[in-house]
């Protein structure tokens, strides 16, 4: 045992290192480092037209990279999660205008689709204890043949569209894919779910029973079933919060367009995996946070829209992803050093 | 007696892991499970605790047999284990650790933070352990420290058995005595304590019972009265094989 007066030493350094150890502070300067650079350059960019533009990327992303964020935390990752937006999208355009089905009803037949999928997710990684890397790339690539089978058995191409004249859109579309004014500047109700989303997910990380055992699941599996945490349990909720949030964030889509690409979301899972990690998930594991990730989709949104404004050619967009990528995971390492350093 | 085995045994396909061991513990009393690696050991406590299901023999608790569905089962009957390399996650805070599997609730689920960071410091000190702050994450803390928080946890949430596997093994003398020191103050507050270990030297001084297994069998029970330190370290390596590899590893100039 140290001496007192080692001690009040150690508090001092505790003291600082407790907030750069933050997960989200990452996030948090690289934004903020994002922002400065655009809105430097582009006065359109930091408009309040041009806030509401990238806000909107922002909030579908960052539904998925906070549902995601859980999942990482819980110690698993979900490939699936990107072609399953489009799965229900699909589901919901095909029921609404091939069979007749109210805007509402196939909305709520497309949520028993994906729950039922992220429970069939969450079933074979508890069970066969299979890496869900490799569970949920097999159902990434089943729903990728699925979505697109499926639509051109039925349509002849590779979308379904007409939703608009499905009974129940102009209701549906209201409170998904609708639009908010704001001070003459139209903001994408996706917003406020996002917002939503981020502070729920947010409170059951801090605040709830849940949350403790989310982060016991992914810190140390074994070691949480041994106090008695249902960790099957536990990982098998959380795939289903992901197919959730891709439910949510496919029928914004399809309400928004109302059509579907057969090959939409594909390649979106990383970018989810990506704005988790940028908000201080760990890739191992017990660690991280919904806010982080929410930052972590702002930043995309700021740098897609970025570039756009001013007139750079898309493709430096994939350059800043890695960027980006590379920098917050070397930033991570260094929490987990810290935080896993035994002291002697 | 609390908790009692009878001739129990356990198999894994063709491997007998475990075969008619009996033993148990008392109120207040440790009763010490000695054995060099590959002894039965581990498959012992897991049964205790509720991870596998004996297959032979007779499982009593309170002089009644019982058949545990899980670890969570014998935490409810007042059965509490610490491992030894996984009684905390390092990367969550001392006091999330501390109710982990166990947190303390205000209306609508809500986890009740401020009382659980209040009783874990409060605890933790009653039991005399001196943590700085119980927002650091447990991976900061000392070997020593983590299992002492971990009897601390179990000692709180009305443990009647507590056992514990090889809390000692990787620590230094200092922090063993720490340790040893922590499962007296459980003794002394009235658990049955299991305490493993490959170390005669630890469990000789806090031990009221000594069991001691080779090969997945029982070399015996033996009371404090019946065996002396040099007599239990004999027993435990084997005596004869000592001997043997005292004379392979003689000098012969």
């Amino acid at each position: 045992m140290t001496s007192a007066t080692a001690d009040e030493r150690l508090n001092d350094v505790g003291l600082v290192r407790r907030l750069l150890i933050r997960p989200e502070l990452g996030a948090v300067v690289g934004a903020i480092v994002v922002f400065a650079f655009f809105a430097g350059q582009s006065p359109v960019f930091r408009s309040a037209d041009g806030i509401a533009n990238w806000l909107d990327p922002a909030a579908t992303l960052g539904i998925m990279a906070v549902a995601v964020a859980l999942l990482m935390i819980g110690g698993e990752f979900d490939l699936s999660a990107g072609v399953l937006t489009g799965t229900s999208g699909l589901v919901l355009v095909t029921l609404a205008t091939r069979y007749g089905f109210n805007v509402w009803l196939a909305m709520a037949a497309g949520l028993v689709v994906a729950l039922a999928i992220g429970l069939l997710n969450g079933l074979m990684v508890t069970r066969t204890r299979l890496p869900s890397f490799i569970v949920t790339l097999g159902t990434f690539l089943m729903l990728q043949g699925l979505n697109l089978g499926v639509t051109k058995a039925l349509t002849g191409t590779v979308q379904v569209s007409g939703l608009a004249r499905a009974p129940g859109y102009e209701g549906a579309r209201a409170v998904f894919g609708g639009t908010i004014m704001v001070g003459g500047t139209g903001f994408r109700v996706a917003i406020l779910w996002w917002l939503l989303v981020t502070a729920v997910a947010t409170w059951v990380l801090m605040r709830s029973r849940a949350g403790n055992w989310i982060f016991a699941v992914g810190g140390n599996d074994v070691a949480a079933r041994a106090v008695g945490v249902p960790a099957g349990r536990t990982k098998i909720a959380l795939f289903m919060t992901t197919a959730f949030a891709a439910w949510l964030v496919g029928s914004i889509a399809a309400l928004r367009y109302t059509s579907v690409q057969a090959n939409i979301g594909i390649g979106q899972e990383f970018i989810y995996i990506i704005a988790a990690v940028i908000g201080g998930c760990l890739l191992t594991g017990g660690y991280g946070s919904a806010i982080g990730a929410s930052i972590g989709a702002v930043i995309f949104g700021m740098a897609d829209k970025g570039i756009v404004f001013l007139n750079w050619n898309a493709d430096w967009f994939k350059f800043f992803l890695g960027a980006m990528l590379v920098l917050a995971t070397l930033a991570n390492r260094l929490v987990r050093r810290y935080a896993e350093e035994v002291k002697h | 007696m609390i908790l009692r085995t009878q001739a129990i045994g356990k198999s894994f396909g063709s491997v007998l892991a475990l075969r008619e061991v009996s033993m148990g513990v008392e109120e207040g009393q440790v009763t010490c499970v000695l054995g060099d690696n590959g002894a039965g050991k581990s498959t012992l406590i897991k049964i205790l605790s509720g991870v596998h299901r004996h297959d032979t023999g007779a499982y009593l608790l309170d002089e009644r047999e019982v058949r545990l569905a899980g670890p969570r089962e014998a935490l409810d009957r007042g059965i509490a284990t610490v491992y030894q390399d996984l009684a905390m996650i390092p990367l969550m805070s001392v006091w999330r650790n501390f109710f982990l599997g166990s947190e303390p609730r205000k209306s609508f689920g809500r986890f009740d933070v401020a009382t659980a960071k209040r009783v874990a410091r409060e605890e933790l000190k009653a039991m005399g352990i001196d943590i700085r702050d119980v927002d650091q994450p447990v991976g900061t803390l000392s070997g020593g420290e983590r299992q002492s928080v971990a009897i601390a946890r179990a000692v709180y949430f009305g443990a009647r058995v507590l056992i514990l596997d090889e809390p000692t093994s990787a620590l230094g003398v200092k922090q063993a005595g720490v340790v040893l020191r922590y499962i007296a103050a459980a003794r002394d507050r009235g658990l049955g304590v299991v305490f493993i270990t490959h170390n005669p030297h630890h469990a000789y001084p806090v031990g009221d019972r000594f069991l001691v297994l080779n090969r997945g069998t029982s070399l015996g029970e033996y009371g404090k009265a019946d065996v002396t330190r040099e007599e239990l370290t004999a027993l435990m390596a084997g005596g004869a094989e000592l001997d043997q590899l005292a004379h392979e590893l003689r000098r012969d100039a």
